[in-house]
């Protein structure tokens, strides 16, 4: 059993003109041990996604459709909410974006730490704060006895979110979903950060979801990908066929547009066209038709069909992908790509 | 696409740009940030120079210097061997319609209570060019240029996404036709999809008219994409310049090193597991002696850490003139 599993989510938001599809059955699972990545563009719902999960998403505006999340077996969804205290920053723990925000700027580093502790194990005083300053030196803080008197404003913000880090790990938890934890960071530091993730994970075996719009850091820190577009997951498996063998043109299309060694200088680069279709009447065939390189390579009833059907997201012969004409089935050159575009 | 003249369109000497510290009771000067700390570089007609840096280096400083935007502490910015740093009000107008600025942010660089037509008209009616009619057809051209159509000139800012107010800010930036386009990180804000479509557009814009790009940008797979020439900055200086193939393949200085191997790399098969730089970029209100990078540096020298290294041509092939590869670390010739 896996032991998160992601059953045909369904989130919206209710907005003045109307109810926002954001989120529109997702399913996914998460071994012990494993990292998925969740990547996307803005407004694809990964941070939804994420966020439902512990039930963060705020409502109103927001509203569970439908669907299931299974934590042990148990939906999250369905849970009384003083239940899910046990598992919220216990079992589960979340770090987000911006550790600016996410830390309380009047209380001390110690204070913070100190409180998880406390819910977590009922520890208190020295115990609390040997207990502390072990973790603050695990993720790479210097001089942890005198940060421990600081307040967050006093932290660069690779040392903000480190010690963000540090709360998350201090409750020892089976998941830990990092919702774009290095993109306020510069290069070096999210560097920094990404081994850090992947080195305590490999120290604890918990089990990691990844949110980013980064496809490097996909491939530096995940085991398996996940790629969503317009509140769907269109392409799902390990990251390197996803990445070498895309089936979604969707993939390949974002892989594509990212400048990379072997492609030449001040040359174009492939893009994808168009705009994400609106979620507050999502086309009811594949949403991704209307941009898609592929179409003018198909013929007028195949291009009828995506307009018309949605695909559902079934084994391809690399992944998981919501396509009815895979890349996979039909290779193509990358130069018939970049003329597909027009 | 090399320009013909031997004389570089824009050169850079010595920029510096500090701002006083003030402190106690009479707000009295006590220290100096040091943003823009003796920055030299030229840019040939038609080419690219991409500078490269994390934040707080004093990119986007040096970008608003460049402007004149902020006024320099010290140095010359020539333009054609005018001198925009101390060039007057009256220069500065005129030298203002050759030389133009792209900013990071597409939905506040851009005025929420102008229709886009009045935005891409703005710099035509302070310049005071052509008539209406002509202007407004201008504005039309320009933003069929950028991928948009004329119909939507009476739209406002808040009716486009990113990638489209991008182009917006790109039309506006060419409505005067400069020479010069200062790029300050014009992609960081767009999702991957639509970054290549604005990439694409300040490619083809350059080829078909000449224009001279600064490209300032944290991105080094962007900047390698569109830079004939690399600057890299550290704390206020340059520690690394040269031809864009030279400094991706043989990068001289550890700073250059550790922020190539920092790029998360999108191919599965690339070679993981190496060892990230230690530490952070120190407070450029207390820089440490000698070598910027040296607290920071795995091939640190005793002389690091009192001297300050100055920028010299890393091998004789490249040279000391202008586009050679040059370093600022004592190790060059040896890591």
């Amino acid at each position: 059993m896996p032991l998160l599993d992601v059953d045909d989510l369904r989130v919206g938001f209710d907005t003045e003109a109307g109810l926002v599809h954001a989120v529109d059955g997702v399913s996914f699972s998460i071994a012990a041990g494993r990292t998925l990545g969740l990547v996307g563009e803005s407004g694809c719902g990964k941070s939804v996604t994420a966020s439902s999960i512990l039930r963060l998403v705020p409502s109103p505006p927001g509203r569970i459709l439908g669907g299931a999340i299974r934590w042990g077996g148990v939906d999250i969804l369905r849970m009384p909410s003083q239940d899910l205290s046990t598992i919220r920053g216990k079992e589960i723990a979340m770090i987000f974006q911006d550790p600016m925000t996410s830390l309380n700027p009047v209380f001390t580093i110690e204070r913070q730490l100190g409180e998880v502790l406390s819910l977590r194990f009922g520890l208190q005083g020295a115990d609390a704060r040997s207990r502390s300053v072990e973790m603050l030196r695990t993720v790479g803080i210097a001089e942890p006895e005198a940060r421990l008197t600081s307040y967050p404003h006093e932290l660069s913000g690779g040392m903000k979110q480190r010690v963000m880090i540090a709360m998350a790990l201090l409750c020892e938890p089976k998941l830990l979903i990092a919702d774009e934890p290095t993109t306020a960071l510069d290069v070096t530091i999210q560097s920094q950060i990404l081994s850090l993730i992947k080195e305590l994970q490999q120290q604890t075996g918990a089990a990691v979801l990844f949110i980013t719009h980064d496809m490097g850091v996909i491939a530096e820190v995940c085991d398996d990908v996940a790629v969503m577009y317009a509140g769907r997951i269109v392409e799902l498996g390990e990251v390197e066929p996803v990445f070498e063998r895309s089936e979604h043109p969707y993939t390949k299309g974002l892989l594509r547009s990212i400048p990379r060694k072997g492609v030449a200088r001040k040359s174009e680069l492939p893009t994808i066209e168009g705009v994400v279709p609106s979620l507050l009447d999502p086309p009811q065939g594949c949403r991704f038709a209307e941009r898609c390189w592929r179409r003018t390579q198909l013929t007028a009833a195949e291009q009828e069909r995506c307009l018309d059907e949605a695909p559902v997201l079934d084994q391809k012969a690399q992944s998981l992908a919501a396509c009815h004409f895979p890349v996979g089935a039909f290779p193509l050159e990358a130069e018939t790509m970049v003329s597909g575009d027009g | 696409m090399t320009g013909n003249d031997d004389s570089p369109l824009l050169v850079v000497d010595n920029l510096q740009k500090h701002y006083p510290i003030r402190g106690g009771i009479w707000g009295s000067k006590i220290g100096n940030v040091r943003a823009v700390d003796g920055v030299s570089f030229s840019v040939a007609k038609g080419e690219t120079l991409g500078l490269v840096g994390e934040s707080g280096c004093g990119k986007s400083t040096l970008a608003r210097t460049l402007m004149r935007l902020e006024d320099p502490t010290d140095g010359r910015v020539l333009f054609e061997g005018r001198d925009l740093a101390h060039a007057s009000k009256d220069e500065l107008f005129g030298l203002r319609r050759d030389i133009q600025i792209i900013f990071q942010d597409p939905y506040s660089s851009l005025n929420p209570r102008m229709t886009i037509g009045e935005i891409v008209r703005e710099p035509l009616l302070v310049h005071r060019v052509g008539t209406k009619m002509e202007q407004l057809d201008t504005v039309r051209n320009l933003l069929e240029t950028v991928g948009l159509t004329g119909e939507m000139l009476g739209r406002y800012p808040h009716e486009f996404s990113g990638g489209q107010r991008q182009r917006i800010g790109v039309a506006r930036a060419l409505a005067l036709e400069p020479r010069l386009v200062i790029a300050d990180e014009p992609v960081s804000a767009l999702d991957v999809s639509v970054q290549s479509q604005v990439l694409n557009l300040m490619i083809r814009l350059q080829r078909e008219r000449e224009l001279t790009y600064v490209f300032i940008s944290h991105d080094l797979s962007v900047v390698e994409h569109v830079s004939d020439t690399i600057a890299i900055m550290y704390l206020g200086r340059i520690v690394e310049k040269g031809p864009v193939d030279r400094i991706f393949e043989h990068p001289a200085h550890p700073y250059t090193r550790a922020l190539l191997q920092a790029i998360p790399n999108p191919d599965p098969r690339a070679q993981r597991g190496r060892v990230p730089v230690q530490g952070e970029a120190p407070s450029p209100v207390s820089p440490p002696p000698g070598c910027a990078f040296h607290p920071r540096c795995p091939f640190v020298r005793d002389e690091c850490r009192s001297a300050l290294p100055a920028l010299e041509p890393v091998d004789q092939a490249s040279g000391d003139g202008q586009g050679g590869h040059v370093a600022a670390c004592v190790r060059k010739h040896d890591i």
